[in-house]
């Protein structure tokens, strides 16, 4: 056995190295090429007992399974024209009025960022916006803005939404249904604060009048928003029968994927991609580092910084940490450190160091102090780039936000049973 | 004047229309004009730092990044714009498609023109300093040359500007002495 306060450096050292890699990633190597082997590590090295190390992987299993059906019913959503079907919709429906058309990214935004995860409104839905603002010639960063910030803003209403939301799910005990029940104000509140924000901060893009498109000239992809309406229904049913909606998430998938690769209108290899295996291997390391980490004392450090009641003041602190937390490196990391000591705080704590992982990253454009700092010394080397902005953007919004949705979590958790 | 007029018209979606009215009844017939799009790089920038939040799953396939997604659309857009900019003036112009900082790309774009043509950013519910944004404020600060702003729909009359206020302020107290002074 290690002695105790070697073996809290050396974790503490594997996660640095960890998570270093993920933010610098050289020659665009996987995360998992740093944390596997990391991972193995502190088990070898006695740092994480194997039977703990097991028990965590179990119990990150299903987790990991969640994640990887959610990204592939996004990527078949996009192949089956789901997003273009939105863009189109958006075109028709802002006839030419920027402010219309923001309200519209709002709302599909926040749906597609609940829905199917901020990964999705990232990847796949903010270029359909940028082209359909281009479509209506408007100015397209507002829209873009609006896009990237809810990605992370809106992700805090459903389990699926945001993996850090999956991660906490499982740690809280609560069902899908009662956590989207309290999660619903929380999330209204902030997406409320970025419009209030945004339509003021960036009014004079928000200016003049563009194309009229006519109607929605294709017809919506029926199916897949069938099965989604099945799936979310499955989710709600799941936490009834006390099935995991790991399962749900997989059927919805399935249902998705057979018909497409049936007609060959997807291969198994576009699939492969979608479910990013090196990204799942990577979690499952990094949860097992940060285990090691909080097993070898941090964690202890923690659970006395975590206070134990819920009132509205500890919610506030234990959200504005956890952003601090998620801004220092990412939020992966902060949430999977947070868990042990909030879940034994309560459901509330929770939910509220989830508040300040998910809000918290609109303050760097990149989510993380680190990241931005790389990338800036990247930059450096070519051209400046323009993102005071955006830094700004999120400077005005992210503590507004923050309040409002703890303090709507606080008035959700008192009013619910 | 011996030489011909350089004239160069800043376009930015939402005002364009605009500003090719107004400019149109007032360039001189030899004038040499051009066009001028500037896109702002911000927007593949947050796009770019999005995706890096979200580590390795935010990698797509080939073609499929967004920001390069973002880059063509950008630039195909902007030369139909333009086009259309072109059309609606009616006379022949040069036209020109930039991407990056939009207001130093403009001035530096500017050099040598004899005007620029620059419409204000919004309509008549937009009065007063709010009717610039901060590109265009900078644009109209730092231009190497006359700048022509224009509003991009009818000119405000006069009787928008608020009537001064009825009272005049009351002046500022005389300095008194204090008594530890």
């Amino acid at each position: 056995m290690v002695p105790r306060v070697l073996a809290e450096t050396v974790a503490l050292l594997l996660l640095a190295a960890t998570l270093a890699f993920a933010v610098v990633r050289p020659r665009g190597l996987p995360e998992a090429v740093v944390a596997v082997p990391a991972a193995l590590l502190t088990v070898l090295l006695g740092i994480l007992p194997t039977g703990v190390a097991l028990e965590e992987l179990r119990s990150l299993g299903p987790t990991i399974g969640f994640l990887a059906a959610v990204l592939v019913l996004a990527e078949l959503c996009d192949r089956e024209g789901l997003f273009e079907a939105a863009g189109q919709r958006m075109a028709a429906g802002a006839r030419g009025r920027p402010v219309a058309l923001l309200g519209l990214v709002f709302a599909v935004g926040s749906a597609i960022t609940a829905v199917l995860s901020l990964d999705a409104t990232v990847v796949l839905l903010t270029p359909v916006v940028f082209a359909t603002a281009l479509r209506l010639r408007l100015r397209p960063k507002p829209h873009v803005y609006a896009c990237t910030h809810l990605a992370n803003t809106a992700s805090l209403l459903l389990p699926v939404s945001n993996l850090t939301n999956l991660l906490a799910f499982r740690a809280s005990g609560l069902s899908f249904t009662r956590f989207a029940a309290t999660m619903a104000l929380p999330w209204l509140a902030a997406i409320g604060v970025e419009w209030l924000v945004l339509r003021r901060f960036i009014a004079t893009d928000l200016v003049g009048h563009g194309e009229v498109v006519a109607g929605p000239p294709s017809r919506a992809p029926r199916y897949p928003v069938a099965v989604l309406g099945c799936t979310l229904l499955g989710f709600g049913l799941a936490s009834l029968l006390h099935l995991d909606p790991a399962v749900v998430a997989a059927l919805g998938a399935g249902a998705l994927a057979l018909p497409a690769l049936a007609s060959r209108r997807v291969q198994v290899g576009d699939l492969a991609r979608a479910v990013a295996l090196p990204f799942l291997a990577f979690v499952a390391a990094l949860g097992l580092v940060v285990r090691a980490v909080s097993e070898a004392g941090l964690g202890q450090l923690v659970a006395r910084l975590v206070p134990d009641s819920s009132s509205l003041l500890s919610l506030l602190a234990v959200a504005v940490g956890a952003a601090v937390l998620a801004n220092l490196v990412n939020n992966l990391p902060a949430i999977l450190l947070l868990l042990p000591a909030a879940a034994a705080a309560g459901p509330g704590m929770v939910l509220a160091a989830l508040l300040g992982v998910n809000i918290g990253p609109n303050l760097t454009y990149v989510g993380s102090l680190a990241t931005l700092l790389w990338r800036r010394l990247l930059h450096e080397r070519n051209a400046e780039p323009a993102v005071g902005e955006f830094l700004r953007l999120g400077a005005l919004t992210v503590p507004f936000a923050l309040v409002a949705a703890t303090l709507a979590l606080w008035l959700a958790l008192r009013g619910l049973p | 004047m011996t030489a011909t007029m350089r004239v160069l018209l800043w376009l930015v979606e939402g005002t364009w229309q605009g500003c090719v009215d107004a400019a149109r009844p007032l360039l001189p017939a030899d004038a040499e004009v051009a066009l001028l799009h500037v896109a702002p790089s911000e927007v593949e920038e947050a796009t770019t730092g999005a995706l890096a939040g979200l580590l390795g799953r935010g990698r797509p396939g080939p073609g499929r990044h967004p920001a390069e997604r973002i880059s063509a659309l950008s630039d195909q857009a902007a030369a139909a714009l333009l086009t259309a900019a072109e059309a609606r003036l009616g006379r022949q112009a040069h036209r020109q498609v930039r991407r990056g900082r939009v207001e130093r790309l403009v001035i530096e774009a500017a050099q040598g023109a004899d005007l620029l043509v620059v419409a204000r950013d919004g309509d008549r519910s937009r009065l007063g300093p709010a009717s610039l944004g901060p590109a265009t404020r900078f644009v109209v600060d730092h231009a190497p040359c006359p700048v022509l702003l224009v509003w991009p729909d009818e000119t405000p009359a006069v009787d928008s500007i608020p009537p001064p206020p009825t009272h005049p302020p009351p002046p500022a107290p005389p300095h008194e002495h204090r008594a530890d002074d």
